[in-house]
């Protein structure tokens, strides 16, 4: 008996009693349902997560200068001006991990343009910042290193900046002021929405570092090399933590601190927020997992009770067969096929059941449809498996029957 | 096997000739079944041999022995054990189905023995729409469809009125007469009447063994 024709007498067996058959399939089909749409729900919440790391800039930490702590009491960060442009360099130099490192300034002060006035954050950045920061020019054109080298009074503004400034209109070319400086519009940054914790990522605006230290009034501090923080960006495929380390050392080093000294800055792995939200992520489609795993375990047993009911009202039919020629493999056969055309159809409906109800969550959350490929495979390919394992004790009983027994059975 | 082995068969020893037609006659518990289960390769002997078409059968595995039903037996049951759900033409394929052949040649020759037998108009029926004498049909070409060496009817007018029983018989006399061999089991003197010898089993002995001139069929 060849594979076609075992397959063929198992669709008839099964479309004998459609009913049964669906009863059969609902464990299987639940199961893989569960599977595909939970894999789906999963990913378009990882890819949100993902896109806000990436919106972050990946593998990057943010170095700042701050927090010294002289007789017990811990001073607020930013208070000893430590951090220098130089470090950044040194940085740079002597880290082989450190890909960039972008130092820049920041504060809150007011942009003006004509009778419109913003209350907003100012960076001084130098192009690396933008780079390291993933940022991108919506429209007009980026800082570049000689606007940074010749510290020319351009700005980029953040779109949020540019709806409350020019209520949407194009403000390329036009000029704003930063408290009583005046610096031309050379840019609109792409928007970014918020970030992991709800702020606002595009209320703020860029100008060249050179720039913000010396021509904003405020600014100008003892030392000109001075820095608030600076941006470094780990090479693709180097360990993050590690890097950390290095520079840390490096850092007590060139600032010469003792081994009983507190750092005089602070490092943040801007990834690691994000990371803890993609584990929970990980870990709810973990539970899911395990519940559709349960579903077809559940699955597995219904159809290898069935297969049993079906092995004892066909006893006549298989002692027949076998009376005909049909040896004891073509039996186990013929009954394994039966299971496991029953799990594989139940999976072919799971996958569209599950598809489905991907689709109708990834439309009320506002995610892209990610069916995996992969779980599909996977899922249509367990449940072949639960099929024939669960097949398998109904087949063998069937293929071991007596023909004079099984043809006299009533 | 309980304590007490109890033969079913004693001394028995019969040769069936190519081409002949022997009804196996004996009350229920006399060793006919057992008889006919050896005969049809479903039951070994624990003792003694058989032979089956020039071939000693009595040693084989049961794999090798499904192998030898397949090519060289046809089976006719009292109660056809026809698959409801399949067309005449499919239940009349089932034996090539085993035996490897593809479609078109199952097709072809489940055609050829429909024909046989008389039912080539109801191939396509299934046996809920068939009468008892056509699923009889059906069933004898089924156990006709591999060109076998022996056909085995056990009882197979058990089920059916006196006139379809004639049919029946008429059919079986014509196969013979065709060339094939027909073992019959029965317990009705009338049916046993149509074979050209008759062998009666008592307590597992054969008690006797006639031949006789068979009553010619009226179609």
């Amino acid at each position: 008996m060849n594979v076609l024709d075992a397959i063929g007498t198992a669709l008839d067996a099964l479309r004998a009693n459609p009913l049964r058959t669906s009863l059969t399939m609902l464990g299987i089909v639940i199961g893989v349902a569960a599977v595909i749409a939970m894999v789906a729900v999963g990913s378009g919440a990882r890819n949100q997560v993902l896109q806000q790391i990436a919106s972050l800039g990946t593998n990057l930490l943010l170095v700042g200068q701050g927090s010294v702590a002289r007789g017990g009491v811990r001073l607020g960060a930013g208070t000893a001006a430590s951090l220098t442009e130089d470090d950044a360099v040194a940085i740079i130099a002597e880290i082989p991990e450190a890909e960039i490192a972008a130092p820049y300034v920041r504060w809150g002060l007011q942009v003006v343009a004509g009778n419109q006035n913003w209350n907003t954050t100012l960076f001084g950045v130098t192009p690396d910042y933008l780079d390291a920061r993933t940022w991108t020019v919506a429209a007009g054109r980026s800082i570049s290193e000689q606007d940074v080298a010749q510290n020319n009074k351009v700005i980029l503004l953040g779109h949020t900046v540019v709806e409350k400034l020019f209520g949407g209109g194009d403000p390329v070319g036009q000029t704003v002021r930063l408290l009583s400086t005046p610096v031309t519009v050379i840019g609109v940054l792409a928007a970014k929405g918020q970030n992991s914790s709800g702020q606002d990522m595009d209320d703020v605006v860029f100008v060249p570092l050179s720039t913000a230290k010396r021509n904003i009034p405020g600014m100008a501090k003892a030392n000109p090399r001075f820095i608030h923080a600076m941006a470094v960006k780990v090479r693709e495929g180097f360990d993050v933590p590690e890097a950390q380390r290095q520079i840390k050392d490096l850092l007590r080093q060139r600032h010469r601190l003792t081994d009983g000294q507190d750092d005089d800055f602070w490092m943040r792995d801007l990834s690691e927020v994000a990371a803890t939200r993609d584990a929970s992520s990980r870990a709810l489609s973990f539970l899911l997992a395990a519940v559709a795993a349960v579903s077809l375990l559940v699955g597995g047993i219904g159809i290898m009770n069935i297969m049993l009911v079906s092995v004892t009202e066909r006893t006549r039919e298989i002692g027949l067969r076998l009376a005909v020629g049909a040896k004891r493999r073509d039996i186990l056969m013929q009954f394994l096929i039966e299971s496991t055309t029953l799990s594989v159809i139940g999976a072919g409906v799971g996958v569209l059941l599950g598809a489905g109800v991907a689709m109708v969550v990834a439309r009320a959350a506002g995610w892209p449809v990610l069916i995996s490929l992969d779980a599909v495979i996977l899922s249509v390919s367990v449940s072949g498996v639960v099929g024939v394992f669960f097949g398998l004790y109904p087949a063998r009983r069937a293929s071991q029957l007596n023909p004079i027994e099984a043809l006299r059975h009533e | 096997m309980g304590p007490h082995r109890v033969p079913a068969l004693v001394d028995v020893n019969v040769a069936v000739e190519r081409g002949s037609f022997v009804a196996v006659m004996g009350p229920s518990g006399s060793g006919k079944s057992t008889f006919m289960n050896v005969l049809g390769c479903l039951d070994r002997p624990d003792a003694g041999r058989y032979w089956l078409d020039g071939e000693e059968v009595s040693g084989l595995d049961p794999d090798a022995l499904a192998e030898v039903r397949n090519r060289k037996i046809g089976f006719v049951f009292q109660s056809f054990n026809l698959m409801s759900r399949a067309t005449a033409q499919a239940n009349v394929e089932l034996p090539m189905v085993y035996a490897g052949l593809d479609r078109a040649a199952r097709a072809a020759r489940a055609t050829e023995a429909l024909a046989a037998v008389g039912l080539a108009e109801r191939a396509h029926h299934r046996p809920t729409q068939l009468s008892g004498g056509q699923q009889q049909r059906v069933a004898i070409a089924r156990a006709l469809v591999n060109r076998p060496a022996l056909l085995l009817a056990d009882e197979p007018t058990g089920a059916l009125d006196t006139r379809t029983t004639r049919e029946i018989m008429a059919l079986f006399q014509q196969l013979n007469r065709s060339g094939i061999t027909i073992v019959l089991v029965t317990h009705e003197p009338d049916v046993a009447r149509y074979a050209g010898r008759v062998l009666s089993f008592l307590d597992g002995k054969v008690v006797e063994d006639r031949v006789q001139a068979a009553q010619e069929s009226v179609p």
